[in-house]
């Protein structure tokens, strides 16, 4: 038998995590939807992975400037993306106490 | 270390990430999901990083660090300083770098294959399959930048500029041109397939550029919260389109949660409006209420000062707070939030209703009235509070409109069918309103006609101020 194709391969990886994030999502509650937003803006800037390959390994300045400039952007997206996230989860946080205090 | 070593670090990666999302089940468990995503992050990154040093000198890790502290800088500064009303258009800029960086790391991986693993060493011919990959990811992400900018524009609300403004713009034969150009890209990535020609591929990147741009300009502001979702979601798809074309399943897994997620919140936000997702995309909606606001006849409203407001509050049992985009313009929420203090110190129930789609994106109006502190235990979604309005003293409509309106009850109206908070039935409703303006829906809100109803004219924090103050 011939070995399976790496393409078929991910093609399981993908299916399986699309259902896993449908499932995942689902139980996001709807008071968290902007956080939510926020932080896969930060998880969508993996990305930044291709963008360090490109940044170091390419030879060419055309492709390095490519490079540095997908790392800038997608190092936007990690930093701006994980902490407002947190400036908001915070904010949901802080009157868990009071709250819970004052009953 | 191995590549196998490097793609089971890249897994524990990705779980992290799934537990980034799973945290956001309840405020409680959010912050630990988030520090799980930045640790998802961090191993990512250090393995690629160490897999570039081992690979080369490592000098090549200069300009890594470079754009990371361009980047890195910026987006910290963004996010310690932005205001929570402004949240939408960050959101929208941030798709709009995904988008961007795939365009650029498609680009390089096309200009030298080799250099990103997917060639061999020296040779400059890209397997056939990853062309296929390359071109598309390069052209969602070409589609997702500027549609992102596009929908930051239209969401700052203050460019003159006339593809920023929210009423969509609408020419003869829009989807037939639209039409047209996604032909020609799968014409041209079939081209690019065949011949790996960078021409092709050059084209396949500038037709998804203008695409993006004629997307989101036809779509209008009312859309907005699903137009923020679906870029959400392509700049997932993009990532994983990047993650097939490098190999790399850790990309292919985080830009699917991602895909899906926003996928699932543009369907939540299409229910929340009973709009079909295909209409929205098609766009156009909301073009013909500025035609509709001239020609409506004036009829008696019966109107009412804060001091009514207060009078009226602190007789009451119990109060329900429906804010709208309007408190979100005025920045009202702090001044809410003090003065229904006061009306809790003096015994009232008060609590708060959220539409899905109140405010410019999903989940907005929540972050504000977390932001001014309101313990989130008193903030109800539609469906838990529905049944409460019967019940209910006083409904306080907060610069919402469309959301409240009793006509999407009846057969025939535009908004037919569209869940509403069903404010029509408290004993009381009092609806503070810049002017007597139409919601995006252009339609006459029967509510602010009824007996048991009093509008209150003015800027919602002015107003809100007032009621406070004259509660004592």
């Amino acid at each position: 038998m011939e070995a399976v194709s790496l393409t078929i391969i991910n093609i399981i990886i993908f299916v399986l995590a699309i259902y896993v994030g449908y499932h995942v999502v689902w139980t996001v509650t709807p008071a968290l939807h902007t956080p939510l937003l926020a932080v896969t803006n930060a998880i969508s800037a993996i990305v930044v992975v291709g963008a360090m390959l490109a940044a170091a390994q390419t030879e060419g300045a055309f492709g390095t400037f490519l490079g540095v400039a997908a790392v800038a952007l997608a190092s936007v997206n990690i930093f701006g993306g994980f902490l407002v996230t947190l400036r908001m989860l915070e904010m949901f946080k802080k009157k868990d106490r009071p709250a819970k205090a004052a009953n | 270390m191995s590549m196998n070593l490097v793609t089971l670090l890249y897994l524990i990666a990705s779980i992290c990430f799934i537990h980034a999302l799973k945290g956001l089940s309840h405020p409680t468990t959010a912050v630990r999901g988030n520090y799980f995503g930045m640790a998802g992050m961090a191993i990512a990154m250090v393995t690629t990083a160490a897999l570039i040093i081992e690979h080369g000198d490592g000098k090549g890790l200069w300009w890594v660090v470079l754009g990371l502290l361009i980047g890195g800088s910026y987006g910290t500064w963004r996010a310690r300083t932005v205001e929570m009303t402004q949240m939408p258009e960050l959101i929208a800029f941030f798709h709009s770098m995904i988008g961007l960086a795939a365009v650029c790391i498609a680009a390089a991986t096309v200009g030298e294959p080799a250099a990103l693993g997917i060639a061999a060493e020296g040779s400059h011919v890209i397997p056939p399959g990853n062309r296929i990959e390359l071109s598309l990811g390069a052209f969602i992400g070409a589609v997702t930048f500027t549609g992102s900018v596009i929908a930051w524009g239209k969401l700052s609300g203050t460019y003159k500029f006339r593809l920023f403004q929210g009423r969509p713009v609408v020419y003869p034969g829009q989807h037939w041109i639209n039409l047209a150009m996604g032909i020609a890209t799968v014409v041209l990535i079939w081209a690019f397939w065949a011949t790996q020609s960078h021409f092709a591929f050059f084209l396949i990147c500038m037709l998804g550029f203008v695409i993006g741009v004629t997307l989101i300009i036809a779509i209008g502001g009312a859309d907005m919260p699903v137009v923020i979702s679906m870029l959400n979601s392509y700049s997932g798809w993009a990532a994983a389109g990047i993650g097939f074309s490098l190999e790399n399943s850790m990309l292919i897994i985080a830009g699917s949660l991602v895909g899906s997620s926003g996928a699932i919140l543009s369907y939540i936000m299409c229910k929340a409006m009973n709009r079909p997702f295909l209409s929205v995309i098609l766009g156009g909606f909301g073009g013909e209420t500025a035609a509709a606001e001239g020609d409506e006849e004036q009829r008696p409203v019966k109107q009412g000062s804060a001091d009514d407001v207060a009078f009226m509050l602190s007789n009451a049992d119990s109060v329900i707070i429906v804010p709208g985009y309007g408190l979100a313009v005025a920045r009202a929420q702090h001044a809410v939030k003090e003065m229904v203090d006061k009306l809790i110190d003096k015994g009232i129930q008060v609590r708060y209703a959220i539409h899905p789609v109140a405010g410019r994106m999903p989940g907005h109006m929540n972050v504000l009235l977390a932001e001014a502190e309101v313990p989130y235990d008193q903030v109800f979604e539609m469906d838990d509070i529905n049944s409460e309005f019967g019940e209910t003293d006083v409904a306080i409509v907060l610069g919402a409109n469309d959301v409240v309106n009793p006509a999407a009850l009846e057969k025939g109206s535009s908004i037919y069918g569209m869940p509403i908070l069903e404010a029509y039935k408290a004993r009381s409703v009092i609806v503070n309103k810049r002017t007597m303006a139409t919601g995006y829906a252009g339609l006459d809100n029967e509510l602010f006609y009824m007996d048991k109803t009093m509008m209150v004219f003015g800027d919602a924090k002015k107003v809100i101020e007032a009621v406070g103050k004259a509660i004592d």
